[in-house]
């Protein structure tokens, strides 16, 4: 069941892998201020350039590697990636631990470039290579009556310095609705750029589910429950108030302590200009209809 | 022949006296000098690369962080003294102007490279409390760079003086809670920074109960 969603951006939006290496981005220019709020969605994406590897991999937020952007870049060369198996139970009809590339077999890899946007107001375009999670859920059966998912992160205390400190209750958990799970934008990624992931992006497999604040597509994934019950997430647990299941990013919805109404984009230096924020960080078309009914202002 | 507690106290005695003789011949616009070296040493890194890929962010706290640094570099001189004999009262008034430079910049990389426009600035002012917080300690801090200087001391007179510089108290504990709201999670560092202005302020109430009492 691939292929079922096509890319706004295209494969020419990517820069070539020779380029993307010596490659700086042209400053400020490429995207005209102001010029996103007025043209509106259709013209943002077609103005949308992929962060370079090298700011992909430098500016990270993955707290169980130190709670500066650049720690995770500095510390997560401790982290083992191989070998790497998946638990996968609950209400699933072929439960286990899944060596990784057992659990992938057969399933095809797509190319998604797609904006993602953290909640503390950056973004990044990302050009990730994975598979979508429809996929893999459908290779393990989901049983009838199964409402969510939910994904749980390695831990792995000697190699984490953001363990040692106790920054969150670690192991970092996650979770979706079970329709949002299945929708084709929602992929688990296990490449950027056509290469491995890097361990600080979330090696060896991580979600990615473009519309929501980054923080819910949770990295380096061990583990992964059907459940017909809302699943504990990490920063909700942390902070209820500040963070919600949901997390749909929504320029209306202000975290509490800052506005979620426009954002920064990564790579445009020192006099990078701010751009407005999109509905469901401009996938709206695509996943509106899953809360169709639903006070956003309340399931935030 | 000195036993050897006394001689570890006769070399802690020359380093003392060390530092002091080294702290005469220094001017205090030395402090200054640093300052703003310093401030424009770190824009340069952000200019250039050397902050990161996202550099009004890392300057907004590299600045920030500077400014509580000084805060409580001032808030230490008149404990140093008491605790060790190093004497660096000369350099207070300029390391608290310094303080004031820098937590200045701050302000201007967050008000026109982060946040970007005058509505924007007043909003965050006053809808989040951290900002208002962060605000508060820098309005405070105004009235202290404006009136240091031998002129307004003189004018004051040096009770009324000191009385309105007791100001520096609040600046930084207000400074030192605005760092410790903004971060998210459980992070060390803000809480270090609070802990030692408290006990730097607690120290202090301490010794004045105690002359009071004497």
């Amino acid at each position: 069941m691939a292929y079922r969603w096509t890319n706004t951006l295209t494969p020419a939006d990517v820069t070539p892998k020779a380029a993307y290496l010596n490659r700086r981005r042209i400053l400020a220019g490429t995207v005209g201020l102001g010029a996103i709020g007025l043209a509106g969605q259709a013209a943002a994406k077609d103005e949308l350039e992929a962060n370079t590897l090298e700011e992909i991999t430098s500016y990270n937020n993955y707290y169980e590697f130190g709670t500066g952007k650049q720690d995770p870049a500095r510390n997560a060369h401790q982290l083992v990636t191989a070998p790497w198996s998946i638990k996968v139970d609950g209400m699933v009809d072929n439960p286990g631990d899944y060596a990784l590339a057992d659990l992938l077999d057969g399933l095809t890899v797509e190319d998604r470039i797609y904006r993602f946007r953290c909640v503390e107001a950056w973004s990044m375009v990302i050009p990730w290579n994975g598979i979508e999670l429809a996929d893999i859920l459908n290779k393990v059966g989901v049983q009838a009556g199964a409402k969510y998912v939910a994904f749980e992160t390695v831990v792995q205390p000697e190699n984490m310095i953001g363990v040692q400190r106790r920054v969150l209750d670690f192991p970092y958990v996650e979770g979706l609705r079970l329709d949002e799970a299945m929708h084709p934008l929602t992929i688990m990624a296990t490449g950027i750029y056509g290469g491995p992931i890097a361990n600080q992006n979330g090696a060896p497999i991580r979600l990615v589910v473009p519309w929501k604040y980054g923080f819910k597509s949770i990295k380096s994934i061990v583990g992964i429950t059907l459940t017909d019950e809302e699943p504990p997430t990490s920063w909700n647990k942390a902070n209820g108030r500040e963070y919600g299941f949901y997390s749909n990013v929504n320029p209306q919805v202000d975290h509490p302590r800052w506005s979620q109404a426009s954002e920064r984009r990564i790579g445009g230096g020192l006099f990078a200009p701010r751009v407005d924020t999109l509905m469901f960080n401009g996938y709206e078309e695509e996943v509106a209809s899953l809360y169709d009914g639903m006070d956003l202002a309340e399931f935030y | 022949m000195p036993t050897h507690s006394e001689r570890k106290d006769l070399l802690l005695m020359d380093i003392v006296g060390y530092i002091n003789t080294a702290a005469r011949r220094l001017p205090a616009w030395t402090v200054y000098i640093v300052c703003s070296t310093w401030i424009g040493w770190l824009f340069y890194l952000a200019l250039t690369g050397g902050l990161g890929v996202e550099p009004i962010n890392a300057l907004e706290r590299e600045y920030g962080e500077l400014g509580l640094k000084l805060l409580v570099a001032g808030l230490l001189v008149t404990p140093l003294r008491k605790w060790t004999g190093v004497n660096l009262l000369k350099f207070r008034r300029a390391i608290g102007v310094g303080a004031f430079f820098v937590i200045l910049a701050h302000f201007t990389v967050w008000a026109v490279l982060d946040v970007q426009t005058g509505e924007r600035v007043w909003t965050e002012i006053v809808k989040r409390p951290y900002v208002t917080i962060g605000m508060a300690a820098f309005v405070l801090m105004i009235p202290l760079a404006v009136t240091s200087n031998d002129l307004s001391l003189r004018k004051m007179g040096a009770a009324s003086w000191r009385k309105l510089h007791k100001l520096s108290f609040p600046v930084a504990v207000l400074g030192a809670v605005h760092y410790l709201w903004l971060v998210k999670g459980f992070q060390i560092e803000p809480i270090i920074y609070l802990a030692v202005i408290l006990s730097l302020i607690l120290a202090r109430m301490k010794w004045n109960r105690a002359r009071a009492v004497a």
